[in-house]
């Protein structure tokens, strides 16, 4: 009795141990790894480093940038989001499962994609506006280098966030509410004023939050647009900082990177309070309301808001494929001009470029396949472990990614400056510690789809394994694994796509011969190879574009929610 | 307020008929009960009196207005109907006060004036003092007395009830039906009431209309109901009634006819104007079956299963002629119903359920 008490304890103790080391070594290390640094550089207890930074006023600009592109940035997301979500799903508007997807694909696409993109729709040198004959003459100052520039991509960036949240939200408003004050005399717009808006404030809030943290976390599009302007927000001061000083100034960055850590914190925080102050509990569940019907509103409206598909999704990427077949700067497209040479060059003969493919494939595999061989356990502790401690293990893993990748990029760079210890293995300036941040920032990515998938498992299953003498591993293996791989390997997509062309982690962490597809498109554009970039960008867009449409055939299998872009 | 007319209502969702060709009129200030099994089709005719739904085809008055025909649909919010939903629908994220005078608001009357009729309404219902509770801090009677008061405020010309009280538990459902019932005598509001449960309808509605797979099956009195159902649906649906073929032998005297049931004679009572038939069905109630004596006519039968009810035995039993039959009777002695057992039955009265359309 007792050793059979002992071997199944022992494998249910070895599970929960192995949880452990991963989400100390990927979370909890890291990020105490920073606060030291801030809190005690040199192992002593001191001001210094902080008061450094306070003192330095390019600390309190790119502060000040930073909160203006985020609030605004926020403001713009949540508008838009809010917006398009009310329109999408409280009308009988056609064509929504297209339109999700349009209206989410920004989300897919790296931020660095999506200003690239911008920027050569509206620069001097479009070939858009050439071929429409707008373009103003080059030398001209591109419209976008500008706050409002960055405020505009980054409300276009996060407004599908928003959407997500918002969306999700109006789709549990029980449609009573609404009947009951549409029963009471109230108009559309009336009930959309008083009930609908009010009732989604946690959802909208929440929305914004996130929105907020991503806004000011966001490394690409201040990178693009902001620093040809030299207006630097945080994330481009850290980067620029560190491209000029090396390791010598990571104690400084260290100081920065906590800082945008704690604006962000402040917008969660915020967020708490505020939705505390009323009760918008809807306690009943029922079916969704009635589409309203527009009536003859519903084909200005419809043909609105691909009006506005066009403008943030098809323009952009239309003029980021013709910049991508231009042969040069500022040469006008024709029929004489369009050449592939760019993407001839960027995949076959440019070595760095060439690489870069290379090592962002595997390093996206690699974290894909890590996360979900991960995730699967995770999940299983968190969606069915009794233990207390769980809700924890939850928030440590979403830490690295909820906090700015910029964050988690500096710990990374402090844990591994030096060999580490006892092995001497060393894991700066290789790609290795890129792996190491990816898997440490995009796990839970795996998770939340794996956790929504273990909730609507029946447990039976996996209890009648465990009565036919099963044992913990076993039943992983054989019952568990199975039945929630649809939903792991989904995610496991997922990061593939967000790692692919990933740049906030791995622009500072990248070394020669580890550059990423990201850190390559950025010196592109640095050195004013638009076309390369945006060859480089199509391809990216290309392959995500696939993988969404291959993941759309595991779709049946997944609980709902798993995949943004699909209604 | 107003009365509510049906006129040949159909909705029809995709291919499948959700409401078929129903017609009735409810008289002003009339108490009516739309009763059915699940699926019956009573909530989608709701939906429709309320302007959720548009109609397929047919015609829906209120008063004298029509709000519903096949060329358009006044909006809900046009109507003037009340709505008391079976889960409240009470507002989160306002105070009772605002719940109840958000028509008033709406309709931009006058504050002091919008105050003293929600004050006037929360009174009515019993909720002096809990104006500025929020919902989330009631009970789900209270909740349910403020939607009752949401709906009163506007003066509606016509109230719907969603299986109100589906969601109390049982003693609340007592009191609450009460409440109701004053609730129609105070105001002498027209009240359309949505519900499966026989015995709220009984105790509550002037008339019954029975709702079977979208169709009207019987419109009538909650007593003529139960006494003289239209037909086999109506008769096994109320009350559990056993439906019994059977033989007419004579023509329709004084309300009555003769009838050969299970082999055995019967007087039942029926329509005027019935005549002698085969292939009839007839429509008894447990009560109308007695344990025959030795030597009385009656029918052999076989004791099937006897569940003890409290106070009562609920036996059920199978005729020996035709074993696929199901009776069942009420016992108040404690008599032993093996199962096995044979019992000689008689029935003592009935209904002969008409032939051809559904009245």
């Amino acid at each position: 009795m007792t050793a059979r008490v002992k071997e199944s304890r022992g494998q249910e103790m070895a599970l929960t141990a192995a949880v452990a080391v991963v989400i100390v070594l990927l979370s909890l290390l890291p990020m105490l790894r920073l606060l030291k640094e801030v809190v005690a550089p040199g192992g002593v207890v001191s001001d210094t480093a902080i008061r450094l930074g306070l003192s330095s006023s390019a600390t309190w600009v790119a502060t000040w940038h930073t909160l203006v592109v985020g609030v605004f940035g926020t403001l713009l997301a949540v508008v838009l989001g809010t917006f398009v979500a009310l329109l999408v799903t409280l009308t009988d508007i056609r064509g929504r499962g297209v339109l999700v997807l349009c209206y989410v694909m920004p989300l897919m696409i790296a931020p660095q994609v999506t200003a690239l993109a911008w920027l050569q729709l509206f620069g001097p040198a479009s070939p858009f506006l050439k071929l429409l004959g707008l373009a103003p003459p080059l030398g001209t100052r591109n419209p976008l280098y500008s706050t409002e520039g960055i405020i505009l991509l980054l409300g276009v960036q996060y407004g599908p966030l928003v959407f997500l949240l918002v969306r999700a939200g109006l789709r549990k408003l029980p449609r009573e509410l609404v009947e009951a004050a549409r029963a009471g005399g109230a108009g559309w717009f009336t009930v959309l004023r008083t009930v609908v808006l009010p009732l989604m404030t946690p959802s909208i809030m929440a929305a914004a939050a996130l929105a907020f943290v991503s806004c000011v976390g966001n490394f690409g599009i201040p990178a693009f647009l902001g620093i040809p302007a030299n207006y630097l927000v945080l994330p481009t001061l850290i980067y620029q900082k560190l491209a000029g000083g090396g390791p010598a100034v990571l104690g400084e960055t260290a100081f920065l990177s906590v800082l945008i850590g704690v604006i962000a914190m402040a917008g969660i925080v915020t967020q708490e309070i505020m939705s505390r102050r009323r009760d918008y509990r809807i306690s009943s569940t029922s079916l969704s309301a009635e589409p309203y019907e527009l009536g003859r509103w519903r084909v200005p409206v419809e043909a609105g808001i691909w009006l506005l598909i066009i403008l943030i999704l098809v323009l952009p990427l239309f003029g980021l494929v013709l910049t991508s077949l231009v042969p040069g700067y500022g040469i006008a497209l024709s029929s004489a001009t369009a050449t592939l040479d760019n993407y001839r060059f960027v995949l076959f003969e440019h070595a760095g470029s060439r690489r870069a493919f290379f090592n962002s494939f595997a390093l996206s595999i690699a974290a894909a396949v890590f996360a979900v061989l991960v995730a699967v356990p995770v999940g299983y502790l968190i969606a069915w472990g009794k233990q207390r401690w769980i809700r924890l293990v939850n928030l440590l893993i979403e830490l690295p990614y909820a906090l700015p990748g910029v964050v988690l990029a500096i710990a990374a760079l402090l844990m591994f400056l030096r060999p580490i210890p006892f092995t001497g293995i060393q894991l700066y300036n290789t790609v290795w510690i890129i792996l190491y941040a990816y898997l440490a920032r995009f796990l839970v990515l795996a998770l939340r789809p794996t956790v929504s998938g273990y909730h609507q498992i029946d447990r039976a299953l996996e209890e009648a394994a465990q009565v036919a003498g099963a044992g913990l591993f076993t039943r992983l293996r054989t019952i568990v694994f199975p039945l929630v791989a649809p939903a792991a390997i989904a995610g496991g997509l997922l990061i593939f796509m967000t790692a692919l062309s990933e740049l906030t982690v791995s622009a500072l962490l990248w070394s020669s011969g580890s550059e990423t597809i990201g850190v390559v498109m950025f010196s592109f554009e640095q050195g004013g190879d638009s076309n390369y970039a945006a060859a480089m960008s199509a391809i990216t867009v290309a392959i995500t574009f696939v993988l969404m449409l291959v993941t759309n055939l595991l779709a049946p299998y997944l609980p709902s929610g798993v995949l943004p872009w699909r209604d | 307020m107003a009365g509510l007319t049906i006129a040949n209502v159909t909705k029809t969702f995709g291919d499948y008929d959700a409401v078929k060709d129903v017609s009735l009129d409810v008289r002003d200030g009339e108490f009516l009960a739309v009763l059915g099994p699940s699926g019956c089709g009573k909530t989608t005719l709701l939906r429709l009196v309320a302007g959720f739904e548009k109609i397929s085809s047919g015609q829906i008055r209120i008063g004298s207005d029509v709000v519903s025909d096949a060329s358009g649909s006044v909006p809900p919010e046009k109507r003037r109907v009340g709505i008391v939903f079976q889960n409240y629908a009470l507002w989160p994220h306002m105070t009772v006060a605002e719940n109840v005078g958000y028509s008033l608001k709406v309709a931009k009357v006058d504050k002091a004036v919008a105050r003293q009729r929600v004050a006037d309404a929360l009174s009515l219902v019993n909720l002096d003092g809990l104006a500025d509770r929020r919902p989330a801090n009631l009970s789900g009677g209270q909740r349910q007395r403020v939607a009752l008061a949401r709906c009163l405020v506007a003066a509606p010309s016509l109230v719907l009830f969603d299986e109100p009280l589906a969601n109390l538990d049982v003693h609340l459902r007592a009191s609450m039906e009460d409440e109701f019932a004053a609730f129609h005598k105070r105001t002498g509001t027209t009240i359309v009431y949505i519900t499966h449960d026989q015995a709220e309808a009984m105790a509550l509605a002037d008339r019954i209309a029975v709702m079977d797979h979208g169709r009207l099956a019987q419109l009538a009195a909650p007593r003529d109901l139960y006494r003289e159902p239209a037909n086999e649906m109506v008769a096994s649906f109320i009350a559990q009634g056993i439906v019994l073929p059977a033989r007419v032998l004579s023509a329709e005297q004084e309300g009555h006819v003769r009838v050969e049931v299970l082999g055995h004679e019967v007087v039942v009572r029926c329509r005027p104007g019935e005549l002698p038939r085969a292939d009839a069905k007839i429509c008894i109630r447990s009560p109308d079956l007695e344990i025959a004596g030795k030597g009385e006519a009656g029918f052999d039968a076989t004791v099937t299963r006897a569940i003890y009810k409290g106070g009562a035995v609920r036996v059920e039993l199978s005729p020996t002629l035709q074993p696929d039959l199901h009776l069942h009777v009420e016992r108040q002695e404690p008599g032993s119903f093996e199962p096995g057992s044979q019992i000689r039955l008689k029935i003592m009265s009935g209904w002969l359920i008409p032939n051809g359309k559904p009245a």
